[in-house]
């Protein structure tokens, strides 16, 4: 997917015009902070930066930009190449119930030129936020009508700019910043090639790994008869369900959300049975099986076994065989191996990780 | 569907009193629903009962569910929960937010009632909510009145605290005051609405003066220790649906009785707090005798959200599937009905069980928050006696059991 140059750090900017919504969903997405908590942000002075990290080796240097137009005239003039120099993501944050909807476009065109100019290989991302505000039943039409409005005025990137409507008070939010995410990761295939052979040997129906803080997924896999799933926004709906209730459990056991991990949850019922734990230092695995007994320890147990090969995709240190030496049954597909062999030559180099972080976590686990 | 709703006054324009005005309970209501048709199964039956609030047929008369009611004549047995207060207030919202669980903010779109919208909610035990249009004089002749009143639970009025409230006071002591003589037994449930939007000093004030002049009033026309309780509300936390439990709670005649098995259960089990709750709505029926705190409620019902969540994404109707060796004989599990489902959350920083679900039949699931001292290995423990709290209240409840009833002992 991305086939550029890799950087650990990936540069991603958040503008639009003060007041939009950009440090409201970041504080969402990145800080732990319910809904209504946002009223109490005020104006972002200058750039707020933040790193968050994410599943392999992908490092999120969000640079929360100030939308007010002292700052904006700034970020386009003195501060053009520092700002708009390696971006690896532009997330441009339009307000639905802006009155001043040209003028906004005006702004996005002249800071899509900078991009362009210092960043030509970055990608956009344009959120029309606020969604709540609208009647459910104009949405998708003003959303639409706006989107092509706002991809006429994106230059070079006018083909390959992606559009999301967002709100804060629903998942599309998630929605929006799993597809970001999934953008940035670099070596999301490799992540999926293993978490493919995992369900496999754990006859999962569906597995889906996401990073713990954020609860954004990674990445997921699924099998067999659950690609007929009809839920088919069940993603973002589990990002924002887990989210929700890390949320509750913080407020409950007075520790902060940032650390209101559960070590693990299970969910059994006659049609499916469904668990949590963690997978690495900074993910989650989510695993739905066939409700059988028989398949869930089994299941426990083996994610408990593979948990090393995940660490190193965190922190990158020798070549390592595949999955396939950790369980004594399964059989090597040819495409991992393949999978394998390409992570390993981009870890060359990279020096000796610390193997043990990431597996530490296990205490949790009863029985 | 509604049989007993009769009119006695013979008019010839329709009047907001009219059958022909009422709206009965619709899953259009929902919104964007959760509710998926044909999923059947463990912890998924709230999805199908919305859009049939009926009494399902059965030869057994309903004994057990039938809630305290004072002044029933002969009527359907669903006691009734009747929303009223001023325009605005906020009625239809906490009726849809807490039957149709609509999001709080889409409540804004939610248009005036202009006619008495009735909705029938079947679970555990069946009721009837009436959201009443705020305008409406409760007592104009036109009303029949005693086909309003005769089959009610409580009287729920609803209280705009971001508002002026001396017309809404005014107009609930006449209510109260005009139900006095031929309904002495209603609960009257007031309902200080919307404080989310005050501040906590604010809060305190404005619920403390509502109730004052309430009773003052009251007291002034010679009415004392009338049966009336205040809330504190909105639609924005759990504040409503805890403040609904209350109400219900009321309404159950088996309380003493569940109460007492919910405390066994807990002391046997080192369980923190245990909740009865119905799934649908959220409202707790029952919970141990031990101080009730908001938090602990929250905590659970945000619990029931994440396991309702995640059944409904799961538990989705699938095609058979062949390659899963024991779907058929789990189907086998699924009708005879002992496969309830169960839910555990451990934390990171706390090693024990924290948080315990299990169904207890088609309407309920117990919900308990485990203490420090109750160790991971207790679960079987903790299984075993579940089973026994459950067994106990199949005999309090017969009604809410999946299979048939029980023949009459
Ligand atoms: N209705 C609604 N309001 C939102 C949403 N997101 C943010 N807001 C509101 O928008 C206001 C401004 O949000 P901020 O996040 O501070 O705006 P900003 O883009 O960071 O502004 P600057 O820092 O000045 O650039 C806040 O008061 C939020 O309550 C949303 O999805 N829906
Ligand atoms: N802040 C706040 N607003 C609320 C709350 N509950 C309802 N509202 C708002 O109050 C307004 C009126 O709500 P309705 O439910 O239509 O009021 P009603 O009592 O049914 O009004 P009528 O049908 O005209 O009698 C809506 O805009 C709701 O969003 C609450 O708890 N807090
Ligand atoms: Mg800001
Ligand atoms: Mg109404």
């Amino acid at each position: 997917m991305n086939t550029g140059k890799r950087q650990k750090q990936r540069k991603v900017l958040l503008m639009g015009k003060s007041g939009a919504g950009k440090s409201s969903m970041r504080s969402i997405v990145f800080s732990n902070y319910v809904a209504k908590d946002v009223r109490r942000l005020g104006a972002t002075i200058d750039v707020e930066h933040s790193n968050i990290k994410f599943m392999g080796n992908l490092m999120l240097n969000l640079w929360d930009c100030g939308g007010q137009d002292g700052f904006v005239e700034n970020y386009l003039t003195h501060q053009r190449n520092h700002v708009f120099g390696s971006v690896a993501v532009l997330i441009f944050v339009f307000d639905i119930e802006s009155r001043e909807f040209q003028a906004d476009v005006v702004s996005y065109s002249n800071i899509i030129r900078a991009l362009e100019e210092c960043s030509p290989g970055a990608k956009v991302f344009c959120l029309i936020h606020k969604m709540d505000l609208v009647q459910a039943r104009l949405r998708v039409q003003l959303f639409e009508e706006r989107a092509e409005y706002i991809r006429t005025a994106s230059e070079g990137f006018r083909d390959a700019v992606e559009f999301f409507p967002t709100s804060i008070w629903d998942q599309s939010l998630y929605k929006a910043w799993t597809q970001i995410i999934y953008f940035l990761i670099p070596n999301a295939s490799v992540i999926e090639n293993l978490l493919q052979q995992l369900a496999e040997i754990i006859d999962a129906r569906e597995l889906i790994l996401y990073e713990r803080t954020t609860c954004l997924m990674v990445t997921h896999v699924t099998r067999g008869k659950e690609s007929e799933n009809p839920f088919t926004d069940r993603f973002e709906r589990i990002s924002s369900i887990l989210k929700t209730h890390k949320q509750s459990m913080s407020k409950h056991t007075g520790i902060p959300a940032g650390s209101a991990n559960f070590a693990e949850m299970q969910i059994k019922t006659g049609r499916f049975m469904f668990f949590i734990t963690r997978l690495t230092e900074n993910t989650n695995l989510a695993a739905s099986i066939p409700p059988s007994e028989q398949i869930f320890n089994a299941a426990r147990v083996n994610i408990l076994l593979v948990r090393p090969k995940f660490a190193e995709l965190d922190i990158a240190s020798k070549p390592r065989p595949g999955i396939q030496q950790a369980f004594a049954h399964s059989a090597q597909s040819e495409r991992d191996r393949e999978a394998g062999s390409e992570e390993d030559r981009e870890r060359v180099g990279r020096g000796k990780g610390k193997e043990a972080v990431g597996m530490g976590g296990g205490g949790g686990f009863e029985g | 569907m509604d049989s007993s709703h009769r009119r006695l006054s013979a008019q010839s324009q329709p009047s907001p009193y009219d059958d022909s005005y009422l709206e009965h309970g619709e899953a259009s209501q929902a919104g964007p629903s959760r509710l998926q048709p044909g999923a059947q199964l463990t912890l998924m039956r709230y999805l199908q009962d919305l859009p049939d609030a009926d009494i399902p047929v059965s030869d057994v008369p309903p004994r057990y569910h039938t809630g305290r009611l004072p002044n029933s004549k002969a009527g359907d047995g669903k006691p009734r929960l009747l929303l009223m207060g001023q325009r605005r207030s906020g009625k239809s919202s906490i009726s849809s937010v807490v039957f149709h669980k609509l999001p709080p903010s889409e409540t804004l779109y939610l248009e005036t009632t202009t006619r008495i919208k009735k909705e029938s909610m079947h679970s555990f035990m069946d009721f009837q909510v009436w959201d009443f249009p705020g305008h409406l004089d409760y007592f104009d002749p036109a009303f029949d009145v005693d086909n309003i009143f005769e089959e009610i639970g409580a009287l729920i009025w609803v209280i705009d605290a971001q508002d002026e409230y001396l017309e809404a006071i005014m107009r609930l002591n006449t209510t109260i005051l005009n139900l006095q003589h031929s309904y002495p037994n209603i609960n009257v449930e007031v309902f200080v609405h919307k404080v989310d939007g005050l501040s906590e000093d604010y809060k305190g004030d404005t619920f403390r003066d509502i109730i004052q002049r309430v009773q003052d009033e009251l007291s002034d026309h010679g009415y004392e220790n009338a049966p009336v309780s205040f809330y504190q509300t909105s639609i924005y936390d759990h504040s409503i649906f805890e403040a609904f439990s209350k109400v219900i709670q009321k309404l159950i005649p088996q309380l003493p009785t569940l109460e007492a098995l919910l405390n066994s259960l807990c002391s046997t089990c080192h369980i923190e707090k245990a909740y009865l709750f119905d799934i649908m709505s959220k409202i707790y029926i029952a919970t141990d005798t031990s101080p009730t705190d908001i938090g602990s409620y929250e905590i659970c019902s945000d619990y029931i959200d994440v396991v309702i969540d995640v059944s409904e994404i799961y538990g989705w109707d699938r095609p058979d599937d062949n390659d899963e060796k024991d779907d058929t004989s789990h189907s086998e599990i699924i009708e005879i009905g002992n496969n309830d489902a169960e839910s555990l959350i451990t934390m990171e920083r706390k090693g024990n069980n924290y948080l315990y679900l299990r169904e207890i039949n088609k309407y309920l699931a117990l919900i308990c928050l485990m203490g420090d001292d109750s160790p991971a290995e207790k679960k079987a423990v903790i299984d075993y006696n579940v089973g026994v709290f459950q067994a106990a209240l199949k005999q309090v409840f017969p009604r809410a059991e999946r299979d048939v009833p029980l023949p009459e002992e």
